[in-house]
């Protein structure tokens, strides 16, 4: 059963008395029902705002953004978190961005590296001991292509002048060395992260090959950007336009190398996956080398079908060809998948608050296999990314933007979802109220769930958790209806 | 006077896109579109409207121009 816009309105209107008038009024501009004829979304929705005092919002920093998100997965980068340990430390490796290689060795991305800031280095600044930790990196791991300098709040704070540090070391160690200004409280959220990040790419690092054509390109050149390579996420989009007679010569920044980056001026075709983290570099690439980029979504064999054709469409008849086949080749073993799943996932609703762009992509998978989104969000999309939502949810959907724990706990509780995707901070609580919920930022430590080989494992894990019978057994076996009977037998 | 970067997007409309905003919009109505001069005051899809230098021709897009706030 799915509401109609009245009733989203309504339901909205009942959540937000509990706040204070003031708040309740800025709240109200970020929760709406959908209206899938909208083109623009600024006239109704409020996006990449500042989150207001006293709620609790699941969004995370500018840090988290460029470190954790564009960064941390490009592998033979040293990623130095400049500042005190715990930035770093908890940001490594969890989002399990797979990546080849010998860590330690000639692969740093599940490594971390802090110039771990105390007191003295506050008071008396931290440059001296950056530019000798970067000395050091390049004597302990010789195979590294570069340093990057992730500022984390005291930086800012202090003044420290990482980037006269990084000009002096990267002429020293002979690499490239990025200062990237992203201290925590930049911006509104990570996504803030995401733009320094790219800019600090297209400032210190794109560029430093441009007079050097040794590279051998050839007409069907593409670049994978956006892709983060989580749970090989990468690599399964991979395979499928290598298959098509696609040669793939860089994927940002997943599994991602600085040659690589470097390289990808030779492309033909910028293949964009995630826009809100990479569309800055993509517009960047577009204008200074005239590659064209193509937002294209790997979820679910209807969106992989039509963008492999979108794709194909930018090349010649022979890769043409080709997606056809390609296409063809899975698409029996597709309809295996949606025939043993669809039966026990028909119908089941689901709310989803990812991140910035995966609620609207994420969307085909789901009614692939019958199923029904009747609430998504996210944390810290703009109003771009709400132009593309609406055409992808039905009529009458809730949509949220940097939902409150508050506000998402009560529309859970009023919807009943049969499943809801979510980060981390959201999981347990769901889990305690009794709903089935899947990890939808780093596919609940499963994976991948791009390109066709995903779709098996999306489905699959999608029929566990919903079908999973432990959900049947939370209520105490006296509180259940004819409990009577178990309490005399007792 | 912000900085903001003009492409044309696939269905060949101009894209106004305000860099420092992430704020993209469809130029509706352009002054100058050439040939000859190319720029003048534009008319975006939100109301808003712009004037570019004008052009002496119409330049390989994207770029990046300085536009004033109208």
């Amino acid at each position: 059963m799915s509401m109609n816009r009245q009733e989203t309105e309504q339901l909205i209107q009942e959540v937000l008395q509990v706040y204070p008038e003031a708040t309740g009024k800025q709240r109200a501009k970020h929760l709406m029902a959908n209206d899938p004829t909208l083109e623009k979304s600024n006239k109704c929705i409020v996006a990449n705002k500042k989150a207001l005092p006293g709620v609790m919002t699941a969004r995370g920093c500018a840090y988290a953004g460029a470190k954790g998100v564009v960064w941390g997965p490009i592998k033979d980068v040293v990623n130095i978190s400049h500042g005190p340990v715990g930035c770093g430390q908890f940001s490594r490796a969890g989002r399990r961005n797979y990546v080849t290689g010998h860590s330690g060795v000639n692969v740093f991305a599940d490594m971390n590296f802090t110039s771990d800031f105390q007191e003295k280095d506050v008071v008396f600044g931290g440059d001296k001991k950056l530019a000798k930790m970067i000395a050091e990196i390049d004597t302990l791991f010789p195979l590294a292509k570069g340093v990057t300098v992730q500022s984390e709040c005291p930086i800012g704070l202090i003044g420290d002048d990482i980037e006269a540090v990084a000009k002096k070391s990267a002429k020293d160690i002979g690499k490239p060395v990025v200062p990237v200004r992203c201290e925590g409280f930049r911006g509104v959220s990570q996504s803030l992260g995401h733009h320094v990040a790219n800019d600090s790419l297209r400032d210190w690092v794109l560029h430093n090959r441009d007079d050097d054509n040794s590279f051998e390109s050839t007409p069907y050149d593409v670049a994978i950007t956006g892709d983060y390579n989580i749970g090989g996420d990468a690599w399964s989009s991979r395979v499928l336009l290598e298959e098509m007679g696609l040669r793939v010569i860089a994927q940002w920044s997943g599994d991602g190398s600085i040659p690589e980056m470097q390289t990808t001026r030779h492309a033909k075709l910028n293949l964009l996956h995630c826009y809100r983290s990479m569309n800055y570099i993509s517009r960047h690439l577009e204008e200074k080398y005239g590659i064209p980029y193509l937002e294209y979504n790997f979820f679910g064999p209807t969106q992989i079908a039509a963008s492999l054709r979108k794709i194909a469409a930018f090349f010649d008849s022979t890769i043409q060809e080709n997606a056809e086949r390609v296409i063809a080749r899975h698409q029996p073993m597709q309809d295996a998948i949606i025939a043993k799943y669809r039966p026990r996932l028909e119908g089941k609703r689901v709310m989803l608050f990812v991140g910035g762009l995966r609620p609207r992509h994420v969307i085909g998978a789901y009614e692939d296999l019958g199923m029904e989104i009747i609430g998504a969000g996210y944390e810290f999309a703009h109003n771009d990314d709400y132009d593309r939502t609406f055409k992808e949810l039905q009529d009458g959907a809730l949509i949220y933007d940097d939902a409150t724990s508050f506000e998402l706990e009560s529309f859970v509780e009023r919807l009943k979802p049969d499943l809801i995707g979510s980060g981390i901070k959201e999981k347990y609580v769901f889990h305690k109220m009794g709903i089935p919920f899947r990890q939808m930022h780093s596919w609940d430590y499963s994976g991948p769930y791009h390109g066709y080989d995903g779709f098996a494992i999306f489905a699959r894990d999608m029929d566990m958790t919903i079908n999973n019978p432990c959900w049947k057994k939370l209520q105490a076996p006296w509180k259940r209806a004819g409990a009577e009977a178990l309490k005399s037998a007792a | 006077m912000p900085n903001v970067m003009l492409r044309n997007n696939a269905a060949g409309e101009l894209v106004f896109y305000i860099t420092k905003k992430d704020h993209e919009e469809i130029v509706v109505a352009l002054e100058h579109a050439g040939p000859g001069t190319w720029g003048g005051e534009m008319q975006l899809s939100d109301g808003s409207r712009f004037y570019l230098e004008p052009l002496e021709q119409k330049p390989k897009l994207p770029l990046t121009v300085r536009v004033k706030r109208l």
